[in-house]
């Protein structure tokens, strides 16, 4: 398990040794993003969109057992979408418009194909960003994430995030055994006072300790840039291989607009 | 010829925090080069608020930081950085990097020497801290003991005039505690290590200084410094049950 040592954010990361794996970070995020606009753009109302939906599917399958992502890693990641799938649920119900009959329930047609697309969208880009964060080291992504030219400031806040939230979960994890020792249960007013003064020690130990990790890092040397070292060259078939993915998914929308 | 300016000269140095409160009330000390200095004191003697004079991070109210010949200041900062070493108390403040290999090159790169230099300097770093095939691990997976040893090759690899150690013994198990004294045993650098660990001054530091309320009480061979009873008592310093000083 990954677990414990390694925290929430690593356990993500499924190792192996495939293609998908050894393809350089950016590229990844390159090609996931790239998929993910093609997908987007695909015109809802469409009469062939479901067709190319099922394209799309085929595609980000395809490099999913590429990759070895399982059906299992990949069906969990899509919990993050049941917000998604409440709201594209609602649409046709609020949708105005012509009506349709579906399992003897009156709901709008253009709701249904907005509804339908946007489940459709965002299932495809989870799926592909699944793929990308199974095959990809966090630390490896901030690479990736600092060579597409990402501002200093953000690569190196999620670098921060997650060297310390296995620390900060520690804290957390530790005072809440030393509540527990002590009689604490949660619930109730007074639950909620403790649980309040709890988040402020938090807030107030991460804080002091952004202060020293900071003196640390001036001890060191920093200037306000993180040094990096050489990055490697990238062999333009490996662009080839990463391209895969965002460019079938664009034949498959081509063929869509040409038909229709 | 001249002779080599101390590794550290501190004198006079007096420092009140932004809340008024006083933490040092005019430190003298002065470390030659190669040697190794114990800084021993009770909690909240002023020994950590000492350190971050060394290089800088707090500046002196009053007095002054020299380091090899160089006076500490805002124009000397950067080279100060590199000339001293710190190894603060927690490693987790100290390693911050994704890898324990990036965080020993953070500081050669920030001195921006060339990359070929960089991993030289951190595969000799993490081979003096025995810790040679941890490089490509991140931080958290590492043991306290572990990390602290890191701690101690991200400094190493500054190539630094004067180590400063901040509690180094704080938290750690005999084995570790052990592991490090060994470590720390075989560098050939100047050493400044704060601790209340009286059996590890006695260990690894031939010289001792007692500082307490903000001054230097007592400056000398580290054998008669432990010797002496009411000195040691008189400044909350205690030596383990049955430990003899003039036996190390
Ligand atoms: N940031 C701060 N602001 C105000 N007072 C401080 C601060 N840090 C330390 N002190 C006070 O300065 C004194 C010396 O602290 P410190 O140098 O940390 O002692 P030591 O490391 O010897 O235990 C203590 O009385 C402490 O409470
Ligand atoms: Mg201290």
């Amino acid at each position: 398990m990954g677990a414990g040592h390694g925290g929430t954010l690593v356990a993500r990361y499924v190792p192996g040794s495939s293609a998908v794996h050894r393809l350089e970070p950016h590229l990844k995020l390159v090609s996931v993003l790239a998929f993910a606009v093609v997908v987007v753009s695909t015109p809802v109302h469409a009469p062939w969109a479901p067709v190319a939906y099922g394209g799309y599917l085929l595609a980000v399958l395809t490099a999913a057992a590429v990759a070895g992502v399982g059906p299992g890693r990949l069906a969990r990641s899509l919990v993050v979408e049941v917000p998604f799938v409440a709201f594209a649920v609602l649409l046709p119900f609020v949708a105005r418009g012509p009506q349709v009959e579906v399992l003897g329930l009156s709901v709008s047609q253009t709701g249904l194909a907005a509804g339908g697309g946007l489940l459709a969208k965002a299932t495809l880009s989870i799926l592909a960003a699944t793929v990308l964060s199974a095959t990809t080291e966090p630390r490896a992504l901030l690479r990736g994430l600092e060579r597409l030219r990402l501002p200093q400031a953000l690569v190196q806040i999620l670098m921060f995030m997650i060297r310390y939230a296995d620390v900060v979960g520690g804290e957390l994890q530790r005072m809440r055994v030393a509540r527990e020792s002590r009689g604490f249960r949660s619930g109730g007013l007074r639950g909620l006072r403790v649980m309040a003064a709890t988040a402020g020690a938090l807030f107030i130990r991460s804080y002091e300790r952004g202060e020293r990790v900071h003196l640390a890092m001036l001890s060191r040397g920093y200037t306000g840039r993180l040094p990096t070292g050489p990055a490697a060259v990238v062999d333009p078939r490996a662009w080839a291989v990463a391209l895969t993915l965002p460019l079938a998914a664009a034949a498959v929308l081509l063929a869509g607009m040409l038909s229709g | 010829m001249t002779a080599a300016p101390p590794s550290l000269l501190v004198e006079d140095l007096a420092y009140a925090y932004p809340d008024g409160h006083q933490a040092l009330f005019g430190v003298d000390l002065r470390i030659e080069r190669g040697e190794r200095v114990a800084l021993l004191g009770p909690n909240g003697a002023g020994k950590t608020t000492l350190v971050l004079h060394l290089n800088g991070i707090l500046r002196a109210g009053r007095g002054r930081v020299t380091v090899a010949g160089l006076p500490v200041g805002k124009r000397s900062l950067q080279e100060i950085r590199r000339r001293v070493g710190v190894v603060f108390q927690d490693p987790d403040d100290q390693l911050f990097m994704p890898t324990v290999g990036e965080d020993v090159a953070f500081g050669p790169r920030n001195l921006g020497l060339p990359e070929a230099e960089v991993s030289a300097r951190v595969a000799a770093a993490l081979q003096q801290v025995r810790m040679a095939d941890a490089a490509d691990r991140p931080p958290h997976h590492l043991s306290f003991g572990q990390r602290r040893r890191v701690a101690v090759a991200t400094v190493l690899a500054m190539q630094p005039e004067i180590v400063v150690l901040d509690e180094p013994s704080s938290n750690l198990d005999p084995a570790g505690r052990r592991e490090l004294a060994e470590v720390l045993a075989g560098l050939p650098v100047t050493l400044l290590m704060v601790t209340h660990d009286l059996p590890y001054a006695a260990q690894l530091c031939s010289r001792s200084v007692i500082l307490d309320g903000g001054v230097v009480v007592a400056d000398g061979p580290t054998p008669d410094v432990l010797s002496d009873a009411g000195l040691l008592a008189a400044h909350r310093l205690e030596l383990p049950y049955g430990f003899d000083p003039t036996r190390t």
